[in-house]
């Protein structure tokens, strides 16, 4: 059987690109040549090794963030062909091309693709996403889990805090200061623990302040938009049953 | 106030009273189905012998909704629609709830004008009200106009009972608001059914006999 060579593919990329923070951004193409299992970052390294554009002029090669490469640390989160996704786990194969990249612009946009997270790092500190257990003393075996809470549980605690639900909810935008799903989704994710329980109050009143719970529109985008399948809108009901809950105690006194 | 409480007070006025409301309109309307002119006028009549019926009205309807009204232009406002890249049902619901509900408030204004406004400044009595709603339901641009409101009206009713319903953190698993989802819509069909039944109605020329008031309201709009 006579074997075929193929001929060699290229791939075209449209990149957005922005020299700073407050500069305006422009596009700028670039063409590889196609290898097996390529994926954006992979795209992106080659560019950054070979700063050639479409034209053949050579650029500044284009900056973006990644880390673990395997879809578990959120840091390359960008908008590829209009969806918020991991560029690591975008393979080459399943976009359509032209490639189109850009930076999740919900967030402050540091250079080209990289882009500045850190409303999502304050929001957890905000709603105290975690379980104070410092004491002066050894406190001893907290209460134990129920095996079935402690599944859905875990669902919950994949989440990376890699911004997509936010990127994709119409109500985080420059007209609002929502929180967004994430963070409220880990108010559900620590109140659920047995000793993370013991401070649910003041997690609840965390999301009752301006730019908490209230901010959710029930666009449901976010459910479908989670890397990690993360169950959004049941953690956001939970909430609202959680502070409609909380809100009627405090009036009642109890 | 905090914004928690204030949006919280925007959706409780959404179902108590202005959902219930809204029902009670539906049956006023509908008694010109079943009980043509005469049945119209009469619950139109009930409806008003209320006792306390302006403080019914004041409290029940016209605060409630410049309230509601407001405070959800204002979230319309806040949105920032992007089904151009999500293109799916729950982001289509959220966005026509925004839309409907501008095109309801307006629409609601407009309707509040040529009805309560002119028994209000005294131009047309309850009984002529019949008579007023054949006279728009003949002029076939005045009926699309109304019929565009209606439907944007009930469909804001029946999402915003569903939005409701989670935003209470009473359907919290995705089951559940997909049962309501349908409920939704099903009650969707029927409220825009029967009120746009009740519309067309108003076309028969059994109400004409009261439109005579109605001329004078044409020299108002
Ligand atoms: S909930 Fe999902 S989409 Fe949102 S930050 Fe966490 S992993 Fe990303
Ligand atoms: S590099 Fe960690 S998710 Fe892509």
């Amino acid at each position: 059987m006579a074997e075929t060579v193929a001929a060699p593919k290229n791939v075209k990329f449209i990149i957005t690109r922005q020299d700073e923070p407050e500069s305006s951004p422009y596009t700028e193409e670039f063409e590889l040549a196609y290898r097996p299992g390529m994926n954006v970052i992979s795209a992106l390294m080659e560019i950054q090794r070979n700063p050639v554009n479409a034209t053949g002029d050579s650029t500044v090669p284009v900056c973006w963030e990644s880390n673990c490469l395997e879809e578990v640390c959120g840091a390359c989160s960008m908008v590829i062909n209009g969806k918020p996704r991991q560029a690591c786990a975008a393979l080459i194969d399943n976009l359509e091309q032209p490639v189109r990249i850009e930076p999740m612009k919900t967030f402050p946009v540091v250079r080209d693709l990289v882009i500045d997270r850190s409303r999502m790092f304050n929001a957890l500190k905000r709603v105290k996403a975690w379980i104070p257990i410092d004491g002066t003393y050894d406190l001893g075996p907290g209460p134990r889990m129920a095996e079935k809470k402690r599944q859905w549980a875990y669902e919950l605690s994949k989440c990376m805090t890699c911004g997509v639900c936010l990127e994709a909810c119409p109500n985080v935008n420059e007209k609002t200061n929502f929180i967004g799903p994430a963070a409220i989704s880990q108010v559900r994710l620590f109140n659920a623990h047995p000793t993370g329980e013991m401070n649910a109050d003041e997690r609840l009143e965390a999301l009752m302040e301006d730019g908490g719970i209230d901010g959710c529109g029930n666009s449901q985008n976010c459910v479908r938009a989670c890397p990690k399948g993360i169950p959004l809108t049941t953690s956001i009901a939970e909430i609202n049953k959680q502070t409609t809950k909380h809100m009627f105690k405090r009036w009642l006194g109890v | 106030m905090r914004g928690f409480y204030s949006r919280k007070i925007h959706s409780l006025l959404g179902v108590i009273p202005l959902a219930f409301f809204f029902i009670e309109h539906m049956m006023t309307n509908f008694a010109a189905v079943e009980g043509g002119a005469s049945g119209f006028t009469d619950s139109v009549l009930w409806l008003n012998s209320l006792p306390l019926v302006f403080f019914l009205e004041l409290f029940g309807i016209w605060l409630p909704l410049l309230y509601h009204g407001v405070y959800g232009l204002y979230i319309a406002y806040q949105s920032k629609p992007n089904l151009n890249r999500f293109n799916l049902e729950r982001n289509w619901r959220y966005t026509l709830q925004r839309i409907s509900g501008i095109i309801t408030f307006i629409f609601i204004v407009w309707h509040l004008f040529q009805t309560r406004v002119q028994v209000a400044v005294g131009n047309v009595k309850h009984e002529e009200l019949g008579g007023v709603m054949h006279d728009i339901a003949t002029q076939p641009l005045l009926l699309a106009v109304y019929v565009i409101g209606v439907v944007a009206a009930c469909f804001h009713f029946s999402n915003g009972l569903w939005s409701f319903l989670i935003s209470w953190g009473v359907t919290v698993g995705p089951r559940s608001q997909k049962v309501s989802s349908v409920l939704c819509l099903g009650l969707f069909v029927i409220v825009t059914s029967m009120f746009l039944l009740s519309l067309f109605t108003f076309r028969d020329n059994e109400f004409q006999a009261a439109a005579s008031a109605a001329q004078i309201l044409r020299s108002f709009s």
